[in-house]
């Protein structure tokens, strides 16, 4: 006797708890077996590239904390550099130090969320997430030390930052990184080499480094496929060609590799914060520029960072006015929805929400 | 191998339950609030204040409205226009501090509360009169000098107008009525302080 079966369609989202965000897809499941996907955007468009042709160059600042609200300072920093590029102008060494060491803070910081997810994801309810959210707020933290905002910073300017550090900043940097080494050990000893992490993850929804790269796919994602690309080796702003760091490279790019290169990235960010705290020299932080910046007229820019995600850019056009007079954003979380067909296709129901897990999207840049 | 692994699990377990809660909870428990909070209540001097609309220019949202009208005081008093409307929308106000950053004359500050909240929305907005009768507890954001003088907002006592300025009151005074006269009373001397 058979039993007949029919494809079944299931809405996940917008409103679901795990799809960071209100991302949302339809899929269509044979069984328990995912045959058909279809992600629905949008929900969360602000129209931000349209806000930013209407604000001048210094008030977009404020636009870009709220694409990818884990990694503000990153975003800070890929839009500042496309007006730098633009205007032809270069901030001072200390300001480039500055910028790249709260840029690493923040990397970690974004890290920790995907990571806390991740797990939460597998079924780890809460717990996890404390473990990685204890270290985050205390990055958050000096961050509202720095810039008066734990989450929507705007530290960064068009030639700089906006002020130099509050005198107590770098000792509580100092304990930080202190406290942060044991922390990061006792989540590395619980998730790292955790079995039940490893039979859930190792093996599946593997990509390939050919389809990675057909994708356009970036970032941990790209990495994790054993692609070695990323932007802060390739073409280093900022102060990343004075620091030393590697690159971790996964192997075969399938869930527990995208979720080790987070792990490993973590370390490499806090070598590059400890090499910024002991190159950085006083000095000015910031160009004296007016407060309204005007471009030549027909000047174009791209500014690119590697951001948390992958790569992020800001493609500005001027037309000599005071503001942009188009502002394209490549999100990295956008370009690496791509691969969801080859994530999802042909695994279960119980592997879905966990391989989109590992790609760290952030909806509020998907959607902008 | 299984129970091993247990084992090394209640051991994560034991030396937490030691430990004692990172977490704060929040009514009975605050967090330290760092200087430069970027606080929802801003901190206005009328006396510094030239009604320049420098602020309400450099918002990204556009939420300040000033209005002004010609004053009959004598100019070099400071008194060059009287402000009528200094409105803030905070119902839509991000707390950037733009319009901080935008203040010639040291006259806008940032403040230090986060828990506003109103039963309707007209009530979020702040008007000149509450700007006036606030207690002056300004935010050292974007303010070096108040970063100087290790200023506390929450802690330190509220702070007079002749004390938060950038440059010396002599300079501002001028500046603010307009008088660029040449010579050397009008330059940037900060030890002219009141």
């Amino acid at each position: 006797m058979t039993i007949r079966t029919e494809p079944m369609t299931v809405n996940v989202g917008p409103q679901h708890p795990s799809t960071h965000g209100v991302f949302r897809v339809r899929i269509t499941f044979d069984g328990e077996d995912i045959v058909e996907v279809e992600p629905v955007l949008g929900y969360l468009h602000r129209g931000s590239e349209k806000l930013a042709e209407e604000r001048n160059y210094v008030q977009v600042v404020t636009l870009t904390d709220r694409l990818d609200y884990t990694s503000s300072m990153i975003n800070n920093q890929a839009y500042c550099l496309a007006v730098e590029q633009l205007l032809g102008i270069e901030p001072p060494p200390r300001g480039k130090y500055l910028r790249t060491l709260t840029a690493e803070l923040q990397r970690i910081a974004s890290h920790l969320i995907a990571v806390g997810f991740f797990v939460q994801e597998l079924g780890a309810f809460g717990t996890p997430l404390m473990y990685t959210f204890r270290s985050r707020e205390r990055i958050l933290d000096l961050f509202e030390m720095l810039c008066g905002a734990r989450i929507t910073v705007s530290y960064m300017r068009p030639g700089g930052v906006f002020s130099d550090t509050p005198p107590d900043f770098w000792p509580a940097l100092d304990q930080f990184l202190e406290d942060f080494e044991g922390e990061l050990e006792e989540i590395e000893n619980l998730l790292l080499n955790n079995e039940i992490l490893m039979v859930r993850t190792r093996g599946v929804s593997p990509l390939p480094a050919d389809v990675a790269i057909n994708c356009s796919v970036s970032g941990p994602v790209l990495r994790a496929s054993g692609v070695n690309w990323d932007w802060r080796k390739m073409a280093p702003y900022d102060a990343y060609d004075q620091v030393d760091f590697d690159v971790p490279i996964g192997s075969n790019g399938d869930n527990y590799d995208r979720f080790w290169v987070r792990m490993q990235e973590v370390r490499q960010s806090l070598r590059i914060v400890r090499q910024c705290i002991a190159q950085i020299e006083p000095g000015p932080v910031r160009l004296e520029l007016p407060l309204v910046l005007r471009a030549e007229p027909g000047a174009e820019a791209y500014g690119r960072v590697e951001a948390s995600k992958g790569e992020l850019g800001f493609f500005l056009v001027s037309d000599g006015g005071v503001s942009p007079y188009r502002c394209k954003i490549r999100s990295p979380s956008l370009i690496n929805l791509t691969i969801t067909e080859h994530l999802l296709l042909g695994w279960k129901l119980a592997d879905m929400i966990v391989s989109l897990g590992s790609v760290d999207i952030n909806m509020g840049e998907v959607d902008r | 191998m299984y129970g091993l692994e247990m084992a090394k699990g209640l051991l994560v377990t034991l030396t937490n339950l030691a430990r004692k809660p990172f977490t704060t909870s929040y009514p009975e428990q605050r967090v330290k609030q760092h200087p430069r909070f970027r606080g929802e209540e801003f901190t206005w001097y009328e006396e510094r204040c030239t009604g320049c609309a420098s602020c309400a220019k450099y918002c990204p949202l556009g939420i300040i409205k000033i209005v002004t009208s010609p004053s009959e005081t004598a100019p070099l008093q400071g008194d060059k226009y009287r402000l009528e409307v200094f409105d803030i929308e905070l119902q839509r106000c991000m707390f950037c501090g733009l319009c901080v950053e935008a203040c010639p004359y040291d006259a806008l500050f940032m403040g230090s509360g986060f828990e506003e909240g109103q039963y309707k929305r007209t009530d979020l907005v702040i008007t000149i009169d509450r700007l006036r009768q606030a207690d002056k507890h300004p935010s050292t954001w974007f303010r070096p000098q108040l970063e100087g003088m290790d200023y506390r907002p929450g802690v330190s006592r509220p702070l007079g107008w002749r004390e938060v300025g950038r440059e010396g009151w002599r300079w501002h005074q001028h500046e603010k009525a307009g008088m660029r006269l040449t010579g050397s009373n009008t330059t940037r001397d900060s030890g002219d302080e009141a």
